[in-house]
Protein backbone atom coordinates (compact mmCIF):
# COMPACT_ATOMS: atom_id res chain seq x y z
CA UNK A 1 0.00 0.00 0.00
CA UNK A 2 0.94 3.77 -0.47
CA UNK A 3 0.25 5.32 2.54
CA UNK A 4 3.63 7.14 2.76
CA UNK A 5 2.94 10.58 2.03
CA UNK A 6 3.63 12.99 -1.35
CA UNK A 7 7.04 15.25 -0.41
CA UNK A 8 5.54 18.97 0.32
CA UNK A 9 4.58 20.77 -3.08
CA UNK A 10 2.87 24.04 -4.14
CA UNK A 11 1.72 25.21 -7.56
CA UNK A 12 1.54 28.50 -7.83
CA UNK A 13 0.08 30.22 -11.05
CA UNK A 14 1.23 33.81 -11.54
CA UNK A 15 -1.35 36.38 -13.84
CA UNK A 16 -2.44 33.58 -16.20
CA UNK A 17 -4.90 34.52 -19.27
CA UNK A 18 -6.25 32.10 -21.50
CA UNK A 19 -7.60 33.53 -24.91
CA UNK A 20 -9.85 30.74 -26.74
CA UNK A 21 -10.69 31.77 -30.08
CA UNK A 22 -10.90 35.53 -30.26
CA UNK A 23 -12.69 35.77 -26.56
CA UNK A 24 -10.49 36.20 -23.72
CA UNK A 25 -11.93 33.64 -21.06
CA UNK A 26 -9.49 34.95 -17.97
CA UNK A 27 -6.39 37.22 -17.08
CA UNK A 28 -4.65 37.97 -14.28
CA UNK A 29 -5.80 34.81 -12.26
CA UNK A 30 -3.70 34.20 -9.10
CA UNK A 31 -3.41 30.97 -7.62
CA UNK A 32 -1.49 29.15 -4.83
CA UNK A 33 -2.39 25.72 -3.81
CA UNK A 34 -0.10 23.59 -1.58
CA UNK A 35 0.27 19.99 -0.14
CA UNK A 36 -2.82 19.02 1.56
CA UNK A 37 -5.36 21.38 -0.24
CA UNK A 38 -8.49 20.44 -1.92
CA UNK A 39 -8.98 23.68 -4.34
CA UNK A 40 -12.68 24.05 -5.79
CA UNK A 41 -12.63 26.02 -9.09
CA UNK A 42 -16.33 27.25 -9.68
CA UNK A 43 -18.06 29.62 -12.03
CA UNK A 44 -20.76 29.38 -14.63
CA UNK A 45 -20.34 27.04 -17.91
CA UNK A 46 -18.13 28.22 -20.77
CA UNK A 47 -16.10 30.92 -17.80
CA UNK A 48 -13.01 28.96 -18.29
CA UNK A 49 -12.89 26.31 -15.98
CA UNK A 50 -12.38 22.89 -18.28
CA UNK A 51 -9.66 25.69 -20.28
CA UNK A 52 -7.75 26.30 -16.93
CA UNK A 53 -7.69 23.08 -15.89
CA UNK A 54 -5.87 21.43 -19.42
CA UNK A 55 -3.61 24.64 -19.43
CA UNK A 56 -2.48 23.19 -16.23
CA UNK A 57 -1.68 19.73 -17.39
CA UNK A 58 -0.11 21.51 -20.18
CA UNK A 59 -2.30 20.49 -22.73
CA UNK A 60 -2.94 24.02 -24.00
CA UNK A 61 -0.75 27.10 -23.95
CA UNK A 62 -1.69 29.74 -21.75
CA UNK A 63 -1.63 32.73 -23.67
CA UNK A 64 0.35 34.72 -20.34
CA UNK A 65 1.20 34.28 -17.23
CA UNK A 66 3.44 31.71 -15.55
CA UNK A 67 2.76 28.02 -13.77
CA UNK A 68 5.09 26.87 -11.33
CA UNK A 69 5.55 23.14 -9.45
CA UNK A 70 7.79 23.43 -6.67
CA UNK A 71 8.97 21.23 -3.93
CA UNK A 72 11.59 21.78 -0.93
CA UNK A 73 14.23 19.76 -3.61
CA UNK A 74 13.53 21.37 -6.70
CA UNK A 75 11.52 24.77 -7.40
CA UNK A 76 10.92 23.85 -11.05
CA UNK A 77 9.28 20.35 -11.61
CA UNK A 78 7.27 19.88 -14.61
CA UNK A 79 3.39 19.61 -13.91
CA UNK A 80 2.59 17.16 -16.81
CA UNK A 81 5.33 14.59 -14.75
CA UNK A 82 3.44 15.13 -11.33
CA UNK A 83 -0.42 15.80 -12.43
CA UNK A 84 -2.83 13.66 -13.45
CA UNK A 85 -5.61 15.07 -15.51
CA UNK A 86 -9.36 13.49 -15.56
CA UNK A 87 -11.28 15.39 -18.23
CA UNK A 88 -15.10 14.54 -18.86
CA UNK A 89 -14.08 11.60 -21.16
CA UNK A 90 -12.98 8.87 -19.05
CA UNK A 91 -9.68 7.18 -21.13
CA UNK A 92 -11.08 4.12 -20.80
CA UNK A 93 -10.57 1.63 -23.98
CA UNK A 94 -14.65 0.36 -24.11
CA UNK A 95 -13.33 -3.32 -25.96
CA UNK A 96 -10.97 -4.50 -23.01
CA UNK A 97 -12.05 -5.28 -19.52
CA UNK A 98 -11.55 -3.32 -16.29
CA UNK A 99 -8.39 -4.71 -15.15
CA UNK A 100 -6.83 -4.68 -18.32
CA UNK A 101 -7.40 -1.08 -18.51
CA UNK A 102 -5.85 -0.30 -15.22
CA UNK A 103 -2.79 -2.70 -15.69
CA UNK A 104 -1.99 -0.74 -18.49
CA UNK A 105 -1.99 2.61 -16.66
CA UNK A 106 -0.12 0.73 -14.12
CA UNK A 107 2.50 -0.71 -16.13
CA UNK A 108 2.74 2.53 -17.95
CA UNK A 109 3.24 4.89 -15.17
CA UNK A 110 6.01 6.91 -13.82
CA UNK A 111 5.68 6.20 -10.11
CA UNK A 112 3.41 2.91 -9.92
CA UNK A 113 0.78 3.30 -7.03
CA UNK A 114 -1.98 0.95 -5.90
CA UNK A 115 -2.19 -2.16 -7.73
CA UNK A 116 -5.57 -2.28 -9.94
CA UNK A 117 -7.41 -4.81 -7.41
CA UNK A 118 -6.67 -2.85 -4.68
CA UNK A 119 -7.22 0.40 -6.77
CA UNK A 120 -11.32 -1.20 -7.72
CA UNK A 121 -11.74 -1.69 -4.01
CA UNK A 122 -11.00 2.10 -3.17
CA UNK A 123 -13.62 2.42 -5.53
CA UNK A 124 -15.90 -0.64 -4.39
CA UNK A 125 -15.85 -2.29 -7.94
CA UNK A 126 -13.83 -5.70 -7.58
CA UNK A 127 -16.94 -7.45 -8.70
CA UNK A 128 -16.47 -6.32 -12.10
CA UNK A 129 -13.11 -6.66 -12.78
CA UNK A 130 -13.26 -8.64 -15.58
CA UNK A 131 -16.35 -7.26 -17.52
CA UNK A 132 -15.67 -5.14 -20.28
CA UNK A 133 -15.47 -1.54 -20.00
CA UNK A 134 -18.23 -1.01 -22.64
CA UNK A 135 -20.79 -2.53 -20.27
CA UNK A 136 -20.50 -0.53 -17.62
CA UNK A 137 -23.25 2.05 -16.85
CA UNK A 138 -21.89 5.92 -16.90
CA UNK A 139 -21.12 6.45 -13.09
CA UNK A 140 -19.35 3.05 -12.58
CA UNK A 141 -17.23 3.99 -15.95
CA UNK A 142 -16.69 7.24 -13.82
CA UNK A 143 -15.38 5.14 -10.86
CA UNK A 144 -12.81 2.88 -12.97
CA UNK A 145 -11.19 6.78 -14.42
CA UNK A 146 -10.78 7.17 -10.39
CA UNK A 147 -9.06 4.18 -10.11
CA UNK A 148 -6.58 4.98 -12.92
CA UNK A 149 -5.70 7.94 -10.72
CA UNK A 150 -4.81 5.56 -7.93
CA UNK A 151 -2.90 2.80 -9.62
CA UNK A 152 -0.03 5.39 -11.07
CA UNK A 153 1.11 7.77 -8.13
CA UNK A 154 0.56 11.43 -8.96
CA UNK A 155 0.54 14.29 -6.44
CA UNK A 156 -1.90 16.69 -8.20
CA UNK A 157 -5.00 15.83 -9.47
CA UNK A 158 -6.54 17.97 -12.10
CA UNK A 159 -10.38 16.52 -12.40
CA UNK A 160 -13.21 18.16 -14.55
CA UNK A 161 -16.86 17.80 -13.10
CA UNK A 162 -15.64 14.63 -11.57
CA UNK A 163 -18.63 13.65 -9.72
CA UNK A 164 -20.80 14.40 -12.87
CA UNK A 165 -22.87 10.95 -13.42
CA UNK A 166 -22.01 9.66 -10.30
CA UNK A 167 -24.89 8.78 -7.74
CA UNK A 168 -25.18 9.86 -3.95
CA UNK A 169 -23.29 6.96 -3.00
CA UNK A 170 -20.66 6.91 -5.53
CA UNK A 171 -20.35 10.74 -4.65
CA UNK A 172 -19.31 10.14 -1.34
CA UNK A 173 -16.61 7.35 -2.44
CA UNK A 174 -15.50 10.20 -4.54
CA UNK A 175 -15.30 12.36 -2.23
CA UNK A 176 -13.48 10.03 0.43
CA UNK A 177 -10.54 9.60 -2.27
CA UNK A 178 -10.06 13.15 -2.93
CA UNK A 179 -10.23 14.08 0.94
CA UNK A 180 -7.73 11.02 1.22
CA UNK A 181 -5.72 12.42 -1.46
CA UNK A 182 -4.92 15.70 0.18
CA UNK A 183 -4.53 14.18 3.36
CA UNK A 184 -1.75 12.01 1.95
CA UNK A 185 0.10 15.18 1.03
CA UNK A 186 -1.20 16.00 -2.30
CA UNK A 187 -2.98 18.89 -4.56
CA UNK A 188 -6.44 18.70 -6.02
CA UNK A 189 -8.09 21.25 -8.25
CA UNK A 190 -11.06 20.57 -9.21
CA UNK A 191 -13.89 22.42 -11.93
CA UNK A 192 -17.11 21.70 -10.09
CA UNK A 193 -20.64 22.62 -9.81
CA UNK A 194 -21.67 20.56 -7.57
CA UNK A 195 -20.39 20.97 -3.77
CA UNK A 196 -17.75 17.78 -2.91
CA UNK A 197 -18.11 15.83 -0.45
CA UNK A 198 -14.32 16.11 1.33
CA UNK A 199 -13.74 16.04 4.86
CA UNK A 200 -13.62 19.55 5.91
CA UNK A 201 -12.18 18.86 9.27
CA UNK A 202 -9.15 17.34 8.26
CA UNK A 203 -8.89 18.76 4.27
CA UNK A 204 -8.22 22.51 3.40
CA UNK A 205 -11.11 23.57 1.01
CA UNK A 206 -10.64 26.56 -0.76
CA UNK A 207 -12.83 27.94 -4.13
CA UNK A 208 -11.94 29.77 -7.02
CA UNK A 209 -14.75 31.33 -8.44
CA UNK A 210 -14.32 32.82 -12.26
CA UNK A 211 -16.46 35.29 -13.42
CA UNK A 212 -17.64 36.07 -16.60
CA UNK A 213 -15.46 39.66 -18.35
CA UNK A 214 -17.85 41.83 -19.49
CA UNK A 215 -17.24 42.59 -22.64
CA UNK A 216 -13.60 42.27 -22.87
CA UNK A 217 -12.09 41.12 -26.00
CA UNK A 218 -8.43 41.01 -26.92
CA UNK B 1 9.65 -0.53 -20.14
CA UNK B 2 6.64 1.75 -19.84
CA UNK B 3 6.93 2.26 -24.33
CA UNK B 4 6.96 -1.45 -24.82
CA UNK B 5 3.82 -1.54 -22.38
CA UNK B 6 2.57 0.84 -24.45
CA UNK B 7 3.60 -0.88 -27.93
CA UNK B 8 1.35 -4.24 -26.21
CA UNK B 9 -1.61 -2.20 -25.44
CA UNK B 10 -1.70 -0.68 -28.79
CA UNK B 11 -1.52 -3.93 -30.82
CA UNK B 12 -3.65 -5.71 -28.75
CA UNK B 13 -6.37 -2.71 -28.50
CA UNK B 14 -5.64 -2.86 -32.70
CA UNK B 15 -6.60 -6.55 -32.91
CA UNK B 16 -9.83 -6.68 -30.79
CA UNK B 17 -11.49 -3.49 -32.09
CA UNK B 18 -13.34 -4.68 -35.16
CA UNK B 19 -10.48 -6.64 -37.29
CA UNK B 20 -8.78 -3.43 -38.32
CA UNK B 21 -6.55 -5.84 -39.65
CA UNK B 22 -8.30 -8.16 -42.23
CA UNK B 23 -10.01 -5.15 -43.63
CA UNK B 24 -6.43 -3.94 -44.96
CA UNK B 25 -5.45 -6.96 -46.48
CA UNK B 26 -8.82 -7.36 -48.16
CA UNK B 27 -9.11 -4.23 -49.38
CA UNK B 28 -5.61 -4.81 -51.04
CA UNK B 29 -6.52 -8.43 -52.54
CA UNK B 30 -9.82 -6.27 -53.78
CA UNK B 31 -7.62 -3.67 -55.68
CA UNK B 32 -5.57 -6.56 -57.01
CA UNK B 33 -7.81 -9.07 -58.00
CA UNK B 34 -9.31 -5.71 -60.20
CA UNK B 35 -6.24 -5.03 -62.04
CA UNK B 36 -6.81 -8.03 -64.25
CA UNK B 37 -10.16 -7.70 -65.40
CA UNK B 38 -9.39 -3.77 -66.05
CA UNK B 39 -6.12 -4.63 -67.76
CA UNK B 40 -7.14 -8.17 -70.25
CA UNK B 41 -5.47 -11.84 -70.36
CA UNK B 42 -2.20 -9.89 -70.96
CA UNK B 43 0.24 -12.11 -69.03
CA UNK B 44 3.61 -10.66 -70.52
CA UNK B 45 2.05 -6.53 -69.28
CA UNK B 46 0.14 -8.09 -66.11
CA UNK B 47 3.99 -9.32 -64.82
CA UNK B 48 5.68 -6.12 -66.28
CA UNK B 49 3.47 -3.70 -64.35
CA UNK B 50 2.89 -6.37 -61.11
CA UNK B 51 5.22 -5.01 -58.75
CA UNK B 52 3.94 -0.99 -59.46
CA UNK B 53 0.12 -2.81 -58.61
CA UNK B 54 1.66 -4.17 -55.34
CA UNK B 55 3.11 -1.37 -54.22
CA UNK B 56 0.02 1.12 -55.02
CA UNK B 57 -2.35 -1.71 -53.96
CA UNK B 58 -0.23 -1.22 -50.62
CA UNK B 59 -0.08 1.92 -50.04
CA UNK B 60 -3.95 2.79 -50.39
CA UNK B 61 -4.34 -0.32 -48.12
CA UNK B 62 -2.06 1.67 -45.38
CA UNK B 63 -4.11 4.56 -45.97
CA UNK B 64 -7.08 2.73 -45.08
CA UNK B 65 -6.37 2.41 -41.12
CA UNK B 66 -4.60 5.35 -40.77
CA UNK B 67 -7.20 7.55 -39.29
CA UNK B 68 -7.81 5.61 -36.59
CA UNK B 69 -4.08 6.21 -35.08
CA UNK B 70 -5.15 9.08 -32.78
CA UNK B 71 -8.48 9.58 -33.36
CA UNK B 72 -9.79 7.22 -31.10
CA UNK B 73 -7.60 8.33 -28.70
CA UNK B 74 -8.86 11.38 -29.23
CA UNK B 75 -12.08 10.57 -28.46
CA UNK B 76 -12.33 8.80 -25.65
CA UNK B 77 -9.44 10.99 -23.69
CA UNK B 78 -6.69 8.71 -23.93
CA UNK B 79 -4.66 10.45 -25.93
CA UNK B 80 -5.20 13.81 -23.26
CA UNK B 81 -3.80 11.30 -20.65
CA UNK B 82 -0.86 9.99 -22.74
CA UNK B 83 0.45 13.52 -23.29
CA UNK B 84 0.26 14.36 -19.24
CA UNK B 85 3.10 11.26 -18.74
CA UNK B 86 6.28 11.18 -18.28
CA UNK B 87 6.95 9.49 -21.83
CA UNK B 88 7.91 12.73 -24.55
CA UNK B 89 4.71 12.42 -26.76
CA UNK B 90 7.15 11.60 -29.82
CA UNK B 91 8.52 8.64 -28.59
CA UNK B 92 4.43 7.46 -28.02
CA UNK B 93 3.70 8.80 -31.72
CA UNK B 94 6.81 6.37 -32.85
CA UNK B 95 5.50 3.17 -30.45
CA UNK B 96 1.66 4.24 -31.88
CA UNK B 97 3.05 3.96 -35.50
CA UNK B 98 5.01 0.64 -34.76
CA UNK B 99 2.37 -1.10 -33.29
CA UNK B 100 -0.15 0.40 -36.06
CA UNK B 101 2.40 -1.27 -38.51
CA UNK B 102 2.88 -4.55 -37.02
CA UNK B 103 -0.87 -4.83 -36.98
CA UNK B 104 -2.35 -3.41 -40.12
CA UNK B 105 0.96 -3.47 -42.43
CA UNK B 106 2.52 -6.48 -41.82
CA UNK B 107 -0.13 -8.68 -42.50
CA UNK B 108 -0.12 -6.72 -46.49
CA UNK B 109 3.67 -7.00 -46.73
CA UNK B 110 3.10 -11.07 -45.61
CA UNK B 111 0.28 -11.30 -48.09
CA UNK B 112 1.82 -9.42 -51.14
CA UNK B 113 4.10 -11.92 -52.63
CA UNK B 114 1.11 -14.14 -52.55
CA UNK B 115 -1.29 -11.41 -54.71
CA UNK B 116 1.75 -11.63 -56.74
CA UNK B 117 0.67 -15.26 -58.10
CA UNK B 118 -2.28 -13.31 -59.41
CA UNK B 119 -0.55 -10.87 -61.87
CA UNK B 120 1.76 -13.58 -63.06
CA UNK B 121 4.95 -12.86 -61.13
CA UNK B 122 8.19 -15.12 -60.86
CA UNK B 123 9.56 -16.16 -57.56
CA UNK B 124 12.18 -13.75 -57.84
CA UNK B 125 9.52 -10.83 -58.46
CA UNK B 126 7.64 -12.41 -55.31
CA UNK B 127 10.91 -12.10 -53.32
CA UNK B 128 11.94 -8.64 -54.12
CA UNK B 129 8.41 -7.37 -53.53
CA UNK B 130 8.16 -8.38 -49.90
CA UNK B 131 11.45 -7.09 -49.38
CA UNK B 132 11.11 -3.78 -50.70
CA UNK B 133 7.31 -3.59 -48.99
CA UNK B 134 8.78 -4.48 -45.83
CA UNK B 135 11.79 -1.79 -45.60
CA UNK B 136 9.50 0.95 -47.34
CA UNK B 137 5.90 0.45 -45.36
CA UNK B 138 7.45 1.77 -42.64
CA UNK B 139 7.76 4.99 -43.81
CA UNK B 140 4.33 5.04 -45.23
CA UNK B 141 3.09 4.77 -41.73
CA UNK B 142 5.26 7.57 -40.17
CA UNK B 143 4.15 9.80 -43.07
CA UNK B 144 0.51 8.99 -42.21
CA UNK B 145 0.97 9.82 -38.91
CA UNK B 146 2.04 13.49 -39.93
CA UNK B 147 -1.96 13.60 -41.08
CA UNK B 148 -3.37 11.63 -38.72
CA UNK B 149 -2.24 14.06 -36.19
CA UNK B 150 -3.73 17.05 -38.31
CA UNK B 151 -6.97 15.72 -38.56
CA UNK B 152 -7.06 14.01 -35.53
CA UNK B 153 -9.30 17.09 -34.12
CA UNK B 154 -11.77 16.95 -37.63
CA UNK B 155 -14.81 15.44 -36.87
CA UNK B 156 -14.72 13.86 -40.46
CA UNK B 157 -11.04 13.86 -41.10
CA UNK B 158 -11.23 10.70 -42.95
CA UNK B 159 -10.91 11.31 -46.10
CA UNK B 160 -8.74 14.29 -46.01
CA UNK B 161 -5.51 12.50 -44.78
CA UNK B 162 -5.17 10.61 -47.61
CA UNK B 163 -5.16 13.73 -49.63
CA UNK B 164 -2.53 14.93 -47.34
CA UNK B 165 -0.94 12.32 -47.21
CA UNK B 166 -0.23 10.68 -50.49
CA UNK B 167 1.83 13.52 -52.04
CA UNK B 168 4.53 12.84 -49.03
CA UNK B 169 4.34 9.02 -50.15
CA UNK B 170 5.36 9.94 -54.20
CA UNK B 171 9.31 9.24 -53.35
CA UNK B 172 8.74 5.76 -51.30
CA UNK B 173 6.52 4.55 -54.38
CA UNK B 174 8.91 5.78 -56.89
CA UNK B 175 12.24 3.94 -54.99
CA UNK B 176 10.19 1.09 -53.75
CA UNK B 177 8.77 0.27 -57.10
CA UNK B 178 12.41 0.88 -58.64
CA UNK B 179 14.07 -1.38 -56.31
CA UNK B 180 11.74 -4.01 -56.85
CA UNK B 181 11.01 -4.27 -60.36
CA UNK B 182 15.03 -4.29 -60.67
CA UNK B 183 15.10 -7.51 -58.05
CA UNK B 184 12.59 -9.43 -60.22
CA UNK B 185 15.34 -9.48 -63.12
CA UNK B 186 18.19 -12.04 -62.67
CA UNK B 187 21.53 -10.96 -64.45
CA UNK B 188 24.67 -8.82 -63.20
CA UNK B 189 23.51 -5.20 -63.68
CA UNK B 190 20.95 -6.08 -61.24
CA UNK B 191 22.64 -5.81 -58.23
CA UNK B 192 23.41 -2.14 -59.29
CA UNK B 193 19.88 -1.63 -60.00
CA UNK B 194 18.49 -2.79 -57.52
CA UNK B 195 21.29 -1.57 -54.26
CA UNK B 196 20.70 2.24 -55.12
CA UNK B 197 16.79 2.32 -54.56
CA UNK B 198 16.73 0.05 -52.03
CA UNK B 199 19.36 1.90 -50.50
CA UNK B 200 17.14 5.48 -51.05
CA UNK B 201 14.51 3.65 -49.48
CA UNK B 202 15.87 2.32 -46.59
CA UNK B 203 16.88 6.04 -46.47
CA UNK B 204 13.32 7.34 -46.25
CA UNK B 205 12.19 4.74 -43.29
CA UNK B 206 14.90 5.81 -41.31
CA UNK B 207 14.39 9.63 -41.81
CA UNK B 208 10.40 9.32 -41.36
CA UNK B 209 11.01 7.55 -38.48
CA UNK B 210 13.07 10.37 -36.55
CA UNK B 211 11.56 13.11 -38.11
CA UNK B 212 7.21 11.93 -39.03
CA UNK B 213 6.83 11.43 -35.03
CA UNK B 214 8.28 15.17 -34.63
CA UNK B 215 6.08 16.49 -37.07
CA UNK B 216 3.03 14.50 -35.58
CA UNK B 217 3.06 15.33 -32.23
CA UNK B 218 3.43 18.84 -33.06
CA UNK B 219 -0.03 18.72 -35.34
CA UNK B 220 -1.40 16.82 -32.49
CA UNK B 221 0.03 19.39 -29.91
CA UNK B 222 -1.84 22.17 -32.93
CA UNK B 223 -5.07 21.02 -32.24
CA UNK B 224 -5.48 22.50 -28.84
CA UNK B 225 -4.82 26.25 -29.31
Amino acid sequence: MSNNHYPSLTLTLKNLACVRGDKLLFQELNLEAASGEVLEVKGPNGVGKSSLLRIIAGLAPAYDGAMMLASDEDTDLAIEEHAHFLSHQNALKDGLSVTENLTFWHHFSREQGLSPSQALEQVALPHLAELPVGVLSAGQKRRVAFARLLVERRAVWLLDEPTAALDARADALVGGLISNHAKLGGIVLAATHLPLQIDTAQVTVKTLQLDVLQGEQS
Amino acid sequence: MALWTLYRYETRLAMTSGGGMLTGVIFFLSLVTMIPFAIGPDLPLLAKIGPAILWIGALLSTLLGLDRLFKMDQEDGTLDVLRVSHQPLELIVFVKCAAHWTVSVLPLVIAAPLFGLLLNMEGAGMLSIAGTLLIGTPALTFLGAIGAGLTVGLRRGGLLLPILILPLTIPVVIFGVAASVAGSQIGLETAVNFKTPFLFLCAMTLFSAVLAPIASAWAIRLNDN
